[in-house]
């Protein structure tokens, strides 16, 4: 050990590998094979670095240099100049779109300086699959501390000084959420992990699950060793394969290290992890219905109380916490509830992850103290709107959340001002609207996956939201009244006040707070049968502008359903009946003679 | 016992720790409309999903309003009933549940005993403001019930009766979100499932989704048909609960109104199934008693408990979930079958006529009934000795299609030979009745001792499981009772395990038995109802004059001039039965 | 694989493993150590830098001195060949010229150890420092 004398870090979460890093992987050891460098020069793949949007991310050690979008044809190149000349390679190296400066030391650039990395402090630095390198940052340290020092009283409470709240969205402290598990009559307890990631465009705990699964497997101990339970399962949805993939390794090298299982650390304490399948709705988000889904029943909410710390898995007392919750856990144990307290504000203590979306330069998932301004995070670390656009809204806490627009751009980011804001953390979704997108349609997407996604169990969820995305849909055809819009506020409010679970109490977030925020928007699709960001396609249509056109009859060779018609050289005219809007003539056009109307 | 205080519309209650807003409601006599909610008290049924939130309320420093049905009541809690908010959202959810619902109700087979149009009445429904998608689904068929799921408002009442109650497993809600329904496993034919006809299902669906097939068109023409003689049998659950279709109280006996009104809508002869009940004690008593003979003689092959095999529903569910377990029930056929295969033979002989112009008619508190009268083993050259089983809530519908005063009928008596029943024959209706009137003959045939008793109250009530050990002149008879096929299982799986130490078990499939049969009018989740029919059928018992089913006149002229005895070779023939493995 | 029993020998054997992810934690944060950059382009190749490199390794190692050592590109001293650039921790960095092995020994125990002067120090006029392009990396530890 200790021989390498250098170390090629690539990444290895769900998205780059879908852009071949196995294969460059594979490539790179070749290359050093070749060049009998394989005992100087190791090639370690990681978990994800978070910088997707210029991923696949490679970073060589101990130069600290880190490239973007390495392709398996960059792999003899990057060892042959890098490793073997010692000259970097321009071309992949990280440019500020900015200043246009090189900067190949990832802790410089606007994506990362802002970021404080707790939950995701091992992804994209350790291998995941080797227990060793997980250990050398520390695993299981936390849980070897709070079994020699501390009673589980003790540690519950480091867990309530500490201030943490759950990250799933809910926010309920987590300390306290332990301590009621525990103060549950003794016998048969479960510690369940909720990974049932389902959010659109949220991957937070799949990347912490893929890069760094001990931290989950060890928070999930601590817990156990709190409440009082043997036993932890990790609620995981099958669509994660390779999450699914490398925590079994992760809970196989635990239990082969003693880590996991009987008599921890010597310490007479004994707890072992089994993994559950989802099959992807997204209402086993919800922990009663998580809990029944785990059951074998269908997945479907109950009412609480009971909660689950009294009556949960099979009736037991169970604990559930969110996997981003469990990985910042061992942490607050190592470095001290003090140390998490201080970072954050006031009532939201400790950093939260982000997956950032949407019309926003580097894409991808960060984590932030609490308190980090929305400004910071749309324009700092994620570069600001893309191609100049214009800022519009920045959607928050997924179909339960909410649109926020630029005044709230220096709201600091913590639980509760993203709800005083009319928006919510959620699981930390974050998708940046500029422009070119229509609000009304915004809310009907949202709407479109909860009517999806809606188990059917109670009335209001089950039919009102699906009567609420039909109004939608009928105001961005052009057919919307205003008392639709009144229709539309009065059930969205009903629907919050009276249905089951959170998923029914929150779906018509999207559309409340658009109303509030784009008020003017749904009026134009009403009143003036107009989508300013031209995205609703019955309120637009393609003309041709006669004293433009010069009857070139590209556009007629273009469409796809013959509504061009004109002699050459002659202008040419749409038929609106036929067109079906699907703008290629409005592209093909070189003479901007097609206008949106 | 813990006792709380909470504020109900102003009005301070006092309630036990774990009542809910609408138990407390209740004690102060503020009425909180429900849908899903559905509870048979004394009888462990209840449905809670918290899904249709119609009984939504308001209760001070809650965020969201909180469903009564589900929700506990806390120290000092302060509820509001019916503010402006709480009836504003109970409207709003009841016009989409009712967007989402097929506008039928002058069509549909529930319309004036449906709780949703009830309830769209209490609540003042005018105009429903939302358009859109409605739910469709094809229409499902079976001998028994009709699934028309289009009606279905996913109240899971069905769901909660067929794997709660009867753990038979058939339906479960499916899909999701605005297409999930009640269905069977992958949307198969009811007829194709678990499915055992109890008609459970059928009896707490609050609206049209679930309904019997109904045969009173196809009688009509039966009594149309001049080349036909038309008779009736009517079974003993039915004249307990028939007056209540009547606006009668529930108990109401209404025999000879029955009676007279079945003449008067066409049928030739009127009987009475408790004759085939007594028939079915000779046997089944019989049956019992040789078994426990060559039992105690020490014939292991013997199996023993013996169960009874009266209920068709019963005999599905052991046909189709406990196929390794078919010679343990008795093999004899169920009353209504053994009217049939004595009306089509004997009685068919005595009139001169041949079985395919008689035309046997049963009236059944059970839609089970239906199906099994259309078992291949009843029938005769495709003649089946039952030809038409009805409910008696489509006896209902038949005689409001054809009397105008059914209370100002006479009492008229049933015909002979086959009218002819004894006070054991009538018990059949109950649980435990059947198991009562095996023990007053089986009694009397083994010991050749006169029953010291008739009243046999260890066997009655309305316990899910009972027990009991009947002295027979110093050997004790243990026999097992249960109600409800959740409870049977429990038996059975015992039996299975070889734990069982009883001799003989009745089983019914309906909670409460045939009075709570899934063909009886509606009882809305009052468990008042079943006692009140309960206790008239051992009303209809003590009054009667004969009450061991051995003794009854015409059986005994029954085996003297066709049978011969019990379990001989004619009986073997025409009462008897064999079961098949239907599991899928 | 055998069972850690107690929090000690977990906390040895994170010791221990420390040295596998070392050069992670190095790169990441270079501040506050020792830095030594050996030029490796063709001329200090042939010059013979790639000794020099392993001897700094070799001889940080006997010493147990934790540094980062790492190659980098032409320094600009091609006649100096082979050069190395060291910066120690709040110091200015400094580069020597016609480094053998003897002389890493020489930097090691006077420049690195003692913070002594020692003869070849390329004067900070005559060159640039090193900027981020272009260096492989090596480490010692």
């Amino acid at each position: 050990m200790g021989n390498y004398k250098t170390e090629i870090l690539i990444c290895g979460g769900s998205g780059c590998k879908a852009s071949q890093t196995v294969l460059t992987a594979k490539l790179l050891r070749e290359v050093l094979e070749e060049n009998n460098l394989s005992s100087e020069v190791q090639v370690v793949m990681t978990g994800c670095f978070g910088f997707c949007e210029k991923g696949p991310i490679v970073k060589i050690m101990p130069d600290n240099t880190f490239y973007v979008k390495v392709k398996p044809e960059d792999a003899r190149e990057l060892i042959e100049e890098h490793i073997i000349k010692g000259k970097k390679v321009n071309r992949l190296l990280y440019v500020d779109p900015k200043t246009k400066e090189i900067i190949s030391d990832s802790k410089h650039m606007g994506f990362y300086k802002k970021q404080n990395r707790i939950a995701l402090r091992n992804c994209g630095v350790i291998d995941p699959e080797n227990i060793d390198e997980a250990i050398a940052r520390n695993a299981y340290t936390a849980l070897g501390k709070v079994l020699n020092e501390m009673t589980p009283e003790v540690a519950i409470d480091v867990m309530k000084k500490s201030g943490m709240r759950g990250r799933g969205g809910g926010g309920f402290p987590t300390g306290m959420k332990w301590d009621i598990t525990s103060k549950s009559p003794a016998g048969q307890k479960y510690v369940v992990c909720n990974a049932d990631e389902g959010d659109p465009g949220a991957f937070m705990d799949r990347s912490i699950l893929e890069g760094d699964p001990h931290s989950v497997l060890e928070a999930m101990a601590i817990c156990g060793y709190c409440i009082g339970a043997d036993t932890g399962l990790i609620y995981i949805r099958a669509e994660y394969p390779l999450a699914i993939e490398r925590l079994k390794i992760a809970i196989k090298q635990a239990r082969e290290k003693g880590l996991l299982g009987n008599d921890i650390l010597g310490k007479g304490f004994s707890f072992d992890v089994e993994l559950k399948y989802g099959a992807g709705a997204f209402v086993c988000g919800e922990e009663t219905a998580l809990i029944s889904s785990m059951e074998g029943l269908r997945g479907e909410p109950t009412f609480k109380p009971p909660f689950p710390s009294v009556e949960g898995y099979l009736g037991k007392p169970t604990n559930v916490n969110n996997v981003e919750t469990f990985a910042s856990i061992p942490e607050i144990f190592n470095k001290g509830a003090e140390w998490f307290a201080s970072i954050g504000n006031e009532k939201s203590k400790g950093t939260k992850v982000f997956a950032l979306a949407g019309k926003i330069n580097n894409v991808g998932l960060i984590e932030v103290p609490m308190g980090t301004t929305l400004r910071e995070v749309i324009y700092e670390i994620g570069g600001g709107i893309k191609d100049g656009k214009k800022f519009k809204a920045v959607q928050t806490g997924g179909p339960s959340g909410g649109c926020l627009t630029s005044k709230d751009l220096d709201t600091p980011i913590d639980y509760d001002n993203l709800i005083a804001a009319g928006s919510m953390m959620g699981s930390g979704g974050m998708i940046v609207l500029d422009e070119d997108d229509c609000m009304v349609s915004i809310a009907k997407f949202y709407l479109e996956f909860t009517v999806e996604e809606s188990c059917g169990k109670c009335s209001p969820c089950r039919i009102g939201n699906k009567r609420l995305h039909e109004i939608l849909e009928k105001i961005c055809k052009g057919n919307g009244t205003l008392e639709d819009l009144e229709q539309l506020r009065n059930l969205s409010k009903v629907i919050k006040d009276t249905s089951l679970c959170g998923l029914g109490q929150t779906s018509p977030n999207p559309i409340l707070s658009t109303l509030d925020n784009f008020y003017d928007e749904y009026l134009e699709h009403v009143h003036d049968k107009k989508c300013r960001a031209g995205v609703c396609k019955s309120l637009m249509k393609y003309v041709i502008e006669p004293d433009t056109c010069i009857g070139c009859t590209a556009c007629v060779r273009v469409c796809p359903v013959d509504a061009i018609s004109g002699e050459k050289k002659m202008s040419h005219l749409i038929n609106q009946a036929t067109c079906i809007k699907c703008g290629a003539c409005y592209d093909k056009c070189k003479f901007n003679a097609i206008l949106i109307k | 016992m813990e006792l709380i205080k909470v504020t109900i519309d102003n009005k301070v209650v006092e309630v036990e720790k774990g009542t809910t807003i609408l138990g407390a409601a209740k004690k102060v006599n503020v009425d909180i409309p429900t849908l899903c909610h559905f509870k048979l008290h004394d009888m462990n049924i209840e449905n809670k999903p918290g899904g249709c939130r119609i009984c939504v309320v308001e209760v001070d420093g809650r965020k969201n309003l909180a469903p009564a049905c589900a929700t506990d009541c806390t120290e000092g809690m302060v509820i509001k009933s019916h503010s402006v908010r709480v009836i504003n959202a109970r409207k709003t959810v009841m016009e989409l549940i009712l967007s989402d619902h097929p506008f039928e109700c002058l069509v549909c087979a529930k319309s004036g005993t449906c709780d949703l149009q009830s309830l769209a009445q209490q609540l003042g429904i005018r105009k429903i403001h939302f358009e859109g998608k409605k739910s469709s689904y094809r229409l499902d068929t079976s001998p028994s019930i009709i699934r028309e799921m289009n009606k279905c408002i996913m109240c899971r009442r069905c769901e909660m009766m067929c794997n709660k109650v009867q753990t038979v497993g058939a339906l479960s809600a499916i899909n999701r979100g605005f297409d999930s329904v009640v269905s069977t496993a992958f949307e198969m034919n009811l007829k194709n499932s678990t499915c055992t006809y109890c008609g459970q299902c059928v009896s707490v669906c609050p609206t049209g989704a679930l309904t019997e097939v109904d045969d009173t068109a196809r009688i009509i023409r039966a009594l149309a048909d001049p080349s036909k003689t038309v008779i009736v049998q009517t079974a003993p659950a039915v004249r307990v609960a028939l007056g209540e279709e009547f606006g009668m109280e529930p108990g109401t006996i209404v025999t000879g109104k029955m009676v007279a009104a079945l003449r008067r809508i066409g049928f030739d002869q009127v009987f009475d199934t408790d004759f085939a009940a007594d028939l079915t004690i000779m046997e089944e008593g019989s049956e019992l008693l040789n078994r426990l003979g060559k039992h105690l003689a020490g014939d292991k092959t013997v199996k023993l408990p013996m169960l009874t095999s009266c209920c068709p529903a019963w005999v599905n569910f052991f046909e189709k979930q406990f196929p390794d377990m078919l010679d343990i029930p008795s093999t004899a056929k169920s009353p209504q079958q053994m009217f049939g295969a004595i009306a089509k033979t004997y009685l068919a002989d005595k009139m001169g006529i041949k079985r395919e112009d008689l035309v046997v008619v049963s009236v059944m508190p059970c839609l089970a009934k239906k199906y099994e009268a259309q078992r291949d083993e009843f029938k005769t050259n495709g003649n089946p000795d039952v030809d038409f089983s009805i409910s008696t809530r489509e006896l209902a519908h038949l005689i409001k299609q054809t009397i105008r005063d059914f209370d100002s009928l006479p009492d008229e008596d049933f015909d002979r030979p086959m009218g002819e029943s004894t006070g054991a024959g009538v018990i059949f209706g109950t649980t435990g009745g059947v198991i009562e009137a095996a023990v007053r003959s089986a009694y009397e045939l083994h010991t050749h001792k006169k029953l010291p008793r008739l009243n046999f109250e260890e066997l009655r009530g309305l316990e899910g499981i009972r027990e009991a050990t009947i002295d027979f002149d110093g050997l004790p008879i243990k026999i097992g009772i249960a109600h409800g096929l959740g409870n049977a299982r429990k038996l059975l799986e015992d039996i299975r395990a070889g734990r069982s130490h009883f001799h003989a078990i009745e089983i019914m499939s309906c909670p409460g038995g045939c009075i709570g049969g899934g063909g009886q009018p509606l009882h809305h989740g009052h468990s008042s109802i079943i006692k009140a029919r309960q206790a008239a059928i051992y009303k209809e018992d003590a009054g009667k004059a004969i009450r061991k089913s051995h003794e009854n006149p015409d059986i005994i002229k029954l085996y003297d001039e066709f049978l011969g005895t019990p379990l001989g070779e004619k009986s073997h023939h025409l009462l008897h039965t064999e079961y098949f493995n239907r599991k899928k | 694989m055998t069972k850690i029993k107690n929090l000690e020998e977990l906390k040895q054997l994170r010791d221990q493993l420390l040295s596998k992810i070392d050069l992670r934690e190095k790169g990441e944060f270079p501040e506050g150590r020792i830095q030594i950059k050996v030029a490796m382009s063709t001329c200090g190749i042939e010059a013979g830098a790639k000794a020099v490199l392993n001897s700094f390794i070799e001889e940080l190692d006997k010493r147990s001195i934790s540094a980062i050592v790492t190659q980098t590109d032409c320094l600009g001293y091609c006649k100096a060949e082979p050069t190395v650039e060291i910066s120690l921790p709040d110091h200015e960095a400094i580069v020597f010229g016609f480094v053998d092995s003897k002389k890493v020994v020489e930097i090691i125990e006077r420049y690195i150890i003692k913070n002594e002067l020692v003869d070849g120090v390329i004067t900070p006029a005559q060159y640039e420092v090193i900027n981020n392009n272009g260096l492989g990396g090596r480490v010692n530890g």
